[in-house]
């Protein structure tokens, strides 16, 4: 018979928390390039972009992120792919957060006064010159603390993948419950670990925030 | 090439309308207990004792920050651990009533803030009380203009009450595994239950944006 200290806990715990950030990071980076392509798609006004982009920031919006996961889960391995929970995890992960960035990104965009698009028109700025140079500073100023709450989400989301069997914090939470018989502590451990990790994140978020607001 | 058996998930339909049930009932609920612990928690965290504000804070930014599946884990498996038993049932509606409570503190927090000033002191030179003035005056307005936010955010608890079948509460995703365990359609099953969601969550939506006006704040 092993018995476990809270200082195991707490350290078994720690290192499943890196593939917590890892799986977060690669959900947040992916989520975020996916975003902005389609968000790209959408102010060039690709045929179809409009409503395609809006069907499936619906489609992931309007979903629980759990049956996201099981539909990557179970629909990849359809195709005869052979996936392993990871692969799984990050497909589905960077979807979700790629229909909420774009969302929230365009909604930054369209905080750009109207003037500034006219104006760069009539400098006949190319779409691109015109994203890169004029319109892109201004929303990203606006993007960016919305974009770090919403990193919060992502961290949080990813204590879903633990139910198709990846094993991050969540997962490795209950794991040690079935090793230790220390629901309490554990579980209670577990909530502290997340709030370390997003709590900061949520302040810096809101510190953005406030300064943003300040300027003005 | 991938044969596709939908006949044979919804065939087992009145699981499925068993499940919806549940998850409606559960959102209901939680709903509207959460969106009342909301506002409770709003008016404390403006109004209340240095002391109430700090821990009404702390159970704010607690929750805020941590995944609604370890707050279901932590009810379910973690009390127990110091003898407070819970049925599934019972688990998931405190989770979800816990979590909405301490998102909507926020949207109604912030709703209440933006009161003009001059509508509160009209309403305590007519000799309203306190509390007169927050659920007459301050209050009605405050829902309205936040409506919107609250609306998103009961659908967001809606669509996160899928997490509550890993408790075994029988609501529409314990549906769907139960189903797939039985006839091996696993990708069948989940598309059917994402595609009830998605009309759910749709629904759910006009049915508040419709209710709002009529029932909680007044037009």
């Amino acid at each position: 018979m092993i018995d476990f200290s809270l200082w195991d806990i707490f350290r078994n715990l720690l290192l499943a928390a890196r593939w917590t950030v890892l799986l977060s990071l690669i959900a947040f980076v992916g989520g975020g390039l996916v975003g902005l392509a389609l968000l790209v798609a959408r102010i060039a006004k690709l045929r179809g972009a409009e409503a395609l982009v809006g069907g499936y920031v619906q489609l992931f919006q309007g979903t629980p992120l759990l049956m996201q996961l099981f539909l990557a889960y179970f629909g990849l391995a359809l195709f005869g792919i052979n996936v392993s929970p990871w692969v799984a995890a990050a497909l589905a992960l960077t979807l979700y957060t790629s229909a909420f960035l774009t969302e929230i990104w365009r909604g930054c965009v369209a905080a750009v006064d109207k003037g500034q698009w006219e104006a760069s028109t009539a400098l006949a700025l190319s779409l691109s010159e015109q994203l890169r140079h004029v319109i892109g500073p201004q929303a990203l100023r606006v993007a960016v603390p919305p974009t770090v709450g919403f990193l919060v989400q992502v961290i949080k989301g990813t204590a879903l993948a633990s139910v198709i069997g990846f094993v991050e914090l969540t997962k490795a939470g209950t794991m040690i419950t079935n090793a230790t018989f220390r629901p309490f502590t554990v579980y209670a451990c577990l909530a502290l670990m997340y709030f370390a990790l997003c709590f900061p994140i949520s302040a810096w978020s809101k510190t953005l925030e406030n300064k943003l607001h300040g300027q003005h | 090439m991938i044969a596709f058996d939908f006949a044979a998930v919804l065939a087992d339909w009145p699981l499925l309308a068993r499940g919806v049930g549940a998850t409606l009932a559960l959102t209901a609920v939680s709903a509207s207990v959460g969106v009342a612990l909301g506002v409770g928690c709003a008016w404390a965290r403006l109004h209340g004792t240095p002391w109430l504000k700090a821990v009404v804070g702390a159970y704010v930014e607690l929750i805020r920050n941590t995944p609604f599946i370890v707050q279901l884990f932590f009810l379910f498996f973690g009390l127990p651990g110091i003898g407070v038993r819970l049925t599934p049932e019972w688990a998931s509606v405190l989770a979800m009533v816990v979590n909405l409570g301490a998102y909507a503190a926020e949207i109604v927090r912030a709703g209440i803030k933006t009161t003009p000033r001059g509508q509160i002191e009209a309403a305590r030179s007519l000799a309203l009380t306190e509390l007169q003035v927050f659920t007459r005056v301050v209050l009605p307005p405050a829902l309205k203009r936040v409506w919107p936010a609250l609306v998103s955010q009961i659908v967001i608890v809606m669509l996160g009450s899928a997490v509550c079948g890993q408790i075994s509460t029988p609501e529409l995703s314990y549906a769907a595994n139960l189903i797939q365990s039985r006839n091996f359609r696993a990708f069948e099953s989940f598309i059917v239950a994402t595609a009830v969601y998605l009309a759910l969550a749709i629904a759910l939506r006009r049915l508040l944006n419709w209710a709002g006006p009529r029932f909680v704040f007044g037009r």
